[in-house]
């Protein structure tokens, strides 16, 4: 078992103008661990993930995230070149929306090749094998490398951009509703196909979700967001079977079963 | 070697705040240890608290007070008070769970489902699926519902594929809560003798079974849960 | 002095403006591919004929210059006639249709055949000099692209080429990287002309009207196609030789003849034409012994 964490966040806060979008929030992340983000509309689930990817700037605290030379760095005050360059080659970011993490008008090989080709790989056909093995493993045929995700379904596109993501074998994901906009039957394969990618490449990850279930299968650890604070984290079964604080009870009462 | 599983004072109570707040005893100071090659059994009426020390033991209910230690990797681990990461950790090395229903996974194949703790361990993937092959054979599932997702699977057939998951490895403690409740005379003996075999590699059970004969044939001891009932005496 | 009052301003442009599209080249010069913004100015004539250009003329030329322009490598078509008049009428300076003479040539569209030599200065009429362009809208996000050396995208749009049509098929418009920093897009030169623009001997300066943009490659400057191992840049090759004077390993035109599908390929760049068949260089179309067949 890995002795360091992966990332560490400590005291993010997030204020838009007087209104809270996150306020003090602290854990750490480890090697291969998943963990779900759960609450429910306006929580501050989608403000925390932006926060933690960098993708916005909290107005307070810090993440460290723990770079392959072993040395942790504080994200915050990395350059933007330097977390440009984290966030397409050991990151990944799954957006809800799969247009908005896709290039809707070229091709799926190139969306799957885009990661290679930026860190500098210049041979095609290698790029194109690579974008084809790719494509087998989130299920989409070899014979759709060359077509515009545009016509593609909201299931394959969002597996087309998981794809794009992993390529280039990022040790952190972030995912935000990775299901969201999905009828069930979609759902399920996706989060099986998730849950595979992750067992088998041991990523790390964090996933915002209000699906219980969702977080069930995914993930392994929970953490319960009302009005921007997190108020109830722990072990996914812990926090499911046994939830402590009453909005959390509320919140695994009010779904069948999971 | 010492000793796989010791429960020390355990409590546990309920609190349920969309009930205005009532608070439901459940426990109180379990004291009990399970040895190597021993296979405990819990016992008492229905409602009295045996699942409830079970999902303790695996980490999916809280404790209020009290140690639940188990021997991971020749270092002692208190449940009660460890990180998710170091129980994912325990249960992926150390301690299986059969537990009364299986939670199916959508389109993973039943030979998959039982393969997967295995595979976890990072155990190659053909020779985890042989080893589950082999014990869905055991457990007499019929051969072509192996490489399909139990949740159409009948209650049985279910438990079947949730036993083979919770056997497959050679975990050293192993919790089983009802394992042969919907099974049928055949299939509750293969379970039995499982149960022996795993005795005799030493590994440390704690169970709770309402079937007399498998209580009978796998007990050695039965701890009665009604001793630490709170309600014990409205229970008695 | 009344007289000198209702003329032009030399060069046609105030010296206000020229000093400051001066300092843009200057910079541009400094950071050879970068994307310099001006302030862009109305000039006598519509955009995407070639006002970038003018105006980068307009403010490097002196009454000692020799001016040539050229569209489509020719020197006699409307827009370069104008444009080298143009010049004629507010700067009186002397023009001429030979590269060799000319000391600043402005071009839509080709690069001379002729090497270019030391102090000369090659003035681009760009009308998108933006290479990021087309795969990303966003102006803010492409500046941030280029500052960051985010070359990514050039390649995808490459490899989505050769996924379509099993080669890269761009001929014109081909990114290059200048100086091996920024991604600089020469269009709409024909890529037949990059390797002309590597090490070149002269100072090359792009101007795009509409768009406020100048750009530039200093002298002896490393000026690379972008490509993939597997699929290497190659400029066009022609199979035919100049039907006027027979040259070979030019960029060649097609002429069509007449209605009954007779056509010829004829150098592009007419002044390098008409220099060889001065020097008694002759092809198929004039050869004697064709004439003599008739
Ligand atoms: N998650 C929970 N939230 C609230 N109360 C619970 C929860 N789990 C169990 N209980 C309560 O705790 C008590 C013990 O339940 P438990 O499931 O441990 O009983 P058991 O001994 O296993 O019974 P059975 O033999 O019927 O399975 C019961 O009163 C039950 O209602
Ligand atoms: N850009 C914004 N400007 C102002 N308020 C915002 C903005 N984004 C989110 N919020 C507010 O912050 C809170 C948390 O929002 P968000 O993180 O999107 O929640 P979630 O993802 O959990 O649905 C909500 O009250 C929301 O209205
Ligand atoms: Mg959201
Ligand atoms: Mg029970
Ligand atoms: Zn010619």
């Amino acid at each position: 078992m890995s002795e360091t964490p992966l990332l560490k966040v400590s005291g993010v806060s997030k204020f838009y103008g007087s209104r809270i979008g996150c306020q003090d929030v602290s854990f750490d992340l480890w090697p291969g661990e998943v963990l779900a983000i759960v609450g429910e509309s306006g929580s501050g689930k989608t403000t925390l993930l932006n926060c933690l990817s960098t993708r916005l700037m909290p107005s307070a605290g810090s993440v460290e995230y723990r770079m392959r030379d072993g040395n942790f760095r504080d994200l915050y005050h990395m350059s933007e070149a330097e977390r440009r360059f984290l966030m397409r080659t050991d990151w990944g970011f799954v957006h809800q929306n799969p247009a908005d993490g896709l290039r809707m008008t070229v091709s799926a090989g190139a969306n799957v090749g885009e990661r290679l080709m930026a860190v500098g790989d210049r041979h095609y056909g290698k790029i194109r094998e690579t974008a084809t093995d790719w494509l087998g493993r989130v299920e989409i045929s070899a014979d759709r490398i060359d077509d515009q995700p545009r016509a593609f379904s909201g299931g394959m596109r969002q597996r087309l951009q998981i794809a794009r993501n992993l390529v280039t074998g990022p040790r952190l994901v972030f995912m935000d509703e990775p299901t969201g906009g999905l009828d069930v039957s979609v759902q399920a394969r996706l989060l099986d196909l998730v849950r595979g990618l992750v067992n088998d490449l041991g990523l790390s990850a964090i996933v915002v979700t209000h699906d219980l279930a969702v977080a069930r299968l995914l993930s392994h650890r929970m953490m319960v967001m009302k009005d921007g604070h997190v108020i109830e984290q722990g072990l996914t079964d812990r926090v499911l079977d046994d939830p402590r604080e009453p909005y959390t009870q509320l919140l695994v009462s009010s779904i069948l079963q999971v | 070697m010492a000793t796989p599983l010791v429960v020390s004072e355990v409590s546990k109570s309920f609190i349920m705040h969309l009930r205005d707040g009532i608070k439901l005893p459940v426990v109180n100071d379990v004291s009990s240890s399970v040895a190597g090659g021993e296979c405990v059994v819990l016992g008492g009426p229905s409602g009295i608290g045996k699942s409830s020390i079970l999902k303790m033991l695996y980490g999916n209910y809280a404790v209020d007070a009290g140690q639940i230690l188990v021997n991971h990797r020749e270092k002692i681990v208190d449940i009660a008070a460890a990180d998710p990461r170091t129980i994912i950790e325990v249960r992926r090395h150390t301690m299986g769970y059969v537990s009364q229903f299986l939670r199916t996974v959508p389109r993973v194949a039943a030979v998959d489902v039982v393969a997967e703790p295995l595979v976890a361990r990072g155990i190659d993937a053909a020779e985890a699926k042989d080893k589950a092959v082999e014990l869905l054979a055991r457990l007499n599932l019929p051969r072509e519902l192996w490489s399909l997702p139990p949740a159409t699977f009948s209650g049985g057939e279910q438990q079947r594929v949730n036993i083979a998951r919770g056997f497959i490895t050679s975990h050293r403690i192993l919790l089983l809560d009802e394992p042969t409740a919907s099974l049928d005379a055949t299939n509750r003996r293969v379970v039995i003798e499982m149960i022996a075999a795993k005795k005799a590699e030493g590994v440390a059970m704690l169970g709770i079974f309402h079937d007399e004969e498998v209580r009978e044939a796998v007990a050695d001891r039965i701890l009665d849960v009604s001793a630490f009932s709170p309600r014990k005496a409205v229970a008695a | 002095m009344s007289a000198d009052l209702a003329t032009y301003n030399f060069a046609y442009l105030d010296e206000q403006t020229k000093r400051m599209i001066r300092r843009a080249i200057l910079k541009a010069i400094a950071i050879p591919g970068y994307q310099v913004p001006f302030a862009s100015r109305e000039m006598p004539m519509p955009y995407g004929w070639g006002t970038g250009g003018v105006q980068v003329t307009a403010a490097i030329i002196g009454p000692d210059d020799v001016l040539k322009v050229i569209d489509q490598g020719a020197d006699d078509t409307t827009n370069a006639v104008s444009i080298r008049a143009f010049f004629q009428k507010v700067a009186s300076v002397a023009v001429t249709t030979h590269t060799k003479d000319a000391t600043i040539i402005q071009t839509r569209h080709r690069i001379p055949e002729q090497k270019l030599t030391e102090g000369q200065v090659l003035v681009y009429q760009v009308p998108i000099p933006e290479p990021l362009r087309f795969l990303e809208p966003r102006e803010t996000e492409t500046r941030k692209m280029h500052a960051l050396e985010e070359y990514g995208l050039m390649h995808v749009k490459l490899y989505e080429d050769i996924a379509h049509n099993g080669r890269i098929s761009k001929t014109y418009a081909y990114p290059v990287k200048v100086d091996g920093r920024y991604v600089m897009d020469p269009s709409p030169t024909p890529k037949f002309d990059n390797p002309k623009m590597h090490m070149s001997d002269a100072l090359q300066l792009f101007g795009a009207g509409r768009e406020k943009r100048i750009y530039a490659v200093p002298p002896h400057t490393e000026v690379v196609s972008l490509d993939f191992e597997d699929h290497p840049f190659e400029i066009q090759t022609f199979e035919q030789d100049c039907a006027l004077c027979g040259a070979h390993g030019v960029y060649l035109d097609e002429v069509v003849l007449d209605d009954q599908g007779g056509r010829m390929f004829v150098c592009s760049d007419t002044d390098h034409c008409e220099d060889r068949r001065d020097h008694g260089h002759v092809g198929e179309m004039l050869a004697p012994n064709k004439e003599a067949a008739e």
